[in-house]
């Protein structure tokens, strides 16, 4: 029988399958524990999907634990996170208790299991808090960092920094996001996984199906931009871009995006985008349930151009899954989509609703060098942002966080 | 009897120091104080991490000095640092330093980057594995090289010239104990520059000079 490795190495070559083998013997049976705040929905809980599973496939001793709580617990921590990335939100005392309290709650169920284990990964800042709630931990406990955290809201960031300061690493998507912290801090850019249902090949008929669904039209040009309903992914300055351009070119806009578990504001902003969108039938503005992946899968496939234009961004999955798909595209210039898009060779970084819409007129007007950046955007991504780069890099860190700061560690 | 060539195979993690430059002097001035190990991820830890396989500038301080300064003129000088040739990392730290420090006596002001395109100071530390394969015969190793991992390739022919006395790769090191039979092979592995082809063209590269050497067959 196939495994899921197998299965992998078919996209990526044998020699990095086994690669991630070898490496994982030194591991072999780790008991391993990854905490986070939602199953469903988000970046994070995609990579957790796959992440786990394969490490269980590699001998570790791998498991996915989810914290709870009410709503005013994802009320402070959407806080957080915004502003993390930058807005001057101030958090009432009365949630940052309640977002203790429930942290202690949820630490304190899984106390045993997290003190037993060789590693634990706390990923964003909803559980950062664990740790302190663990005070006979026996392994080597890290921080994951999704967020972009280069300019936070100073007061928030000081008030989560207590928590991760004692972590014996953190992780972060790219260097520009790290804060001065007492501990290595590792740099892991994340990953797709391209046998996920949101981003495995699909049949054409699957894909004229979600075509027709939507009521898209087959003869104009379609713009697709897929993200959550969330302010720093400016879906209301993507419509204002679509407004200057199709004047000039005609096309559809699609913005598509589900909600999170955790992130309550999802609603309230796409309000803001219908208002925004006034009717027009040319943009059409699809709230999908979190498990609509094959439906986002279709949609990204469908685009002629894909856009995220993000005014913060911590890594920009929805790009990665984009350029998979043999797409160019327009992004905004921020976090880590800076590290995908590059200009003139696998699609536009902009930083304006006009800027994005001059790339718009440009690419639909230059067809071939659209299909040039999207095969490049391909063999990127297959180089460089597949779950087996990034499940190499977690090994690796693994490893060499028993290590300390070690520059280099020879094993066996 | 030479001892078998022992195959081993790497990884490296980025670690971020949290040093970081916004113009030109405090590029210089980092540089002189620096870990080594940042000095090295800059020039040739893109080969194992995401960077796109068209750069215009092979190493990360050209390319900071063009997209961060916008000063082509010093992108271009920083470009042709071959960090092959320089025999230690402060040898390079210090070719670094003289090629800037010519610009900053040049130049009028000094270039400044914008605050989102700061050049962070990157480090890493490499994980070393045995992959318990080990070679006997000099056309083994022509044999094995397609099926080496690009780790095994990083490690043994960019990371080895930081190891041996010779500051030779680690087959060149290898197969020059087989004497004359070997001397063909090693003089053309001398001749393969690893810094402006990504792993997978290295390897192709490694492949090739094999099998253009007949006298690799004679010693087996």
């Amino acid at each position: 029988m196939s495994t899921l490795l197998d299965r992998y190495a078919k996209i990526v070559g044998e020699d990095v399958v086994d690669h991630l083998r070898q490496l994982a013997r030194a591991l072999e049976g780790a008991k391993v524990v990854h905490v986070n705040s939602t199953r469903e929905g988000g970046g994070v809980a995609e990579i957790l999907h796959w992440l786990v599973p394969l490490k269980q496939e590699l001998g570790l001793n791998a498991t996915w634990e989810v914290i709870t709580g009410e709503e005013s617990f994802y009320q402070c921590t959407k806080s957080f996170h915004n502003a993390l990335q930058g807005n001057a939100v101030g958090i009432p005392e009365s949630l940052l208790r309640n977002y203790e309290a429930t942290v202690q709650r949820n630490a304190e169920a899984l106390q045993d299991k997290l003190e037993e284990a060789d590693f634990v990964f706390i990923h964003d800042p909803q559980p950062a808090p664990f740790l302190r709630f663990c005070p006979n931990r026996k392994g080597k406990w890290i921080w994951r960092c999704h967020i972009d955290l280069s300019h936070p809201y100073r007061p928030v960031w000081k008030y989560l920094r207590q928590f991760v300061a004692n972590y014996d690493a953190s992780v972060w998507s790219l260097a520009d996001f790290v804060q001065p912290l007492p501990h290595p801090q590792y740099l892991i850019p994340p990953s797709i996984d391209p046998l996920s249902d949101k981003n495995v090949e699909l049949d054409s008929s699957e894909i004229d199906e979600v075509r027709e669904r939507f009521d898209l039209d087959s003869q104009r040009p379609i713009v697709v931009q897929v993200s959550r309903f969330d302010r720093f992914k400016d879906p209301v300055g993507a419509i204002r871009a679509c407004r200057l351009a199709k004047g000039f070119t005609p096309f559809q806009l699609v913005l598509a995006g589900g909600g999170a578990t955790d992130d309550p504001e999802g609603e309230r902003v796409f309000q803001e985008v219908q208002n925004e969108a006034n009717g027009d039938p040319d943009i059409h503005l699809l709230l999908l349930p979190a498990d609509a992946h094959r439906t986002v899968n279709a949609l990204q496939r469908l685009a002629d151009v894909v856009m995220q234009k993000s005014i913060r961004e911590g890594f920009g999955l929805t790009v990665t899954e984009a350029m998979w798909k043999g797409k160019a595209v327009i992004a905004g210039d921020v976090g880590g989509i800076k590290l995908q898009v590059i200009n003139h060779h696998t699609g536009f970084l902009v930083s304006t609703p006009e800027g994005a819409a001059l790339r718009i007129r440009y690419l639909l007007k230059h067809r071939s060098l659209l299909e040039e950046m999207g095969r490049k955007a391909k063999e990127f991504v297959r180089e460089n942002f597949l779950l087996t780069r990034h499940l190499r890099e977690y090994l690796t860190l693994m490893l060499a966080v028993t290590h300390e700061t070690q520059e280099r560690i020879e094993l066996g | 009897m030479l001892e078998p060539f022992a195959v081993k195979d790497c990884a490296l993690i980025a670690i971020g120091t949290g040093e970081r430059a916004q113009n030109l002097r405090e590029l210089r001035d980092r540089l002189l104080t620096t870990h080594p190990a940042c000095i090295y991820h800059h020039f040739w830890g893109g080969l194992l991490r995401p960077l796109f396989d068209d750069p215009e500038y092979q190493n990360e301080f050209a390319g900071w000095a063009w997209h961060g300064l916008r000063d082509a003129r010093l992108a271009e000088k920083l470009a042709l640092i071959d960090p092959s040739q320089c025999p230690t990392l402060d040898d390079l730290r210090r070719e670094l330093v003289e090629v800037i420090e010519e610009r900053l006596d040049e130049s009028e002001f000094i270039p400044w980057a914008k605050t989102n395109q700061q050049f962070h100071f990157v480090r890493s530390q490499i994980v070393v594995f045995d992959t318990n394969l080990r070679i006997e015969h000099p056309e083994a190793l022509g044999e094995l090289l397609p099926r080496l991992s690009v780790g095994s390739i990083f490690y043994h022919f960019i990371d080895g010239r930081r190891r041996t006395a010779s500051r030779k790769d680690d087959f060149s090191e290898w197969l020059s104990g087989f004497g004359e039979s070997c001397a063909g092979v090693v003089e053309r592995l001398s001749a393969v520059d690893p810094y402006f082809s990504s792993l997978t063209e290295l390897r192709r590269e490694l492949e090739a000079v094999f099998r253009s050497c007949p006298a690799v067959e004679q010693t087996s």
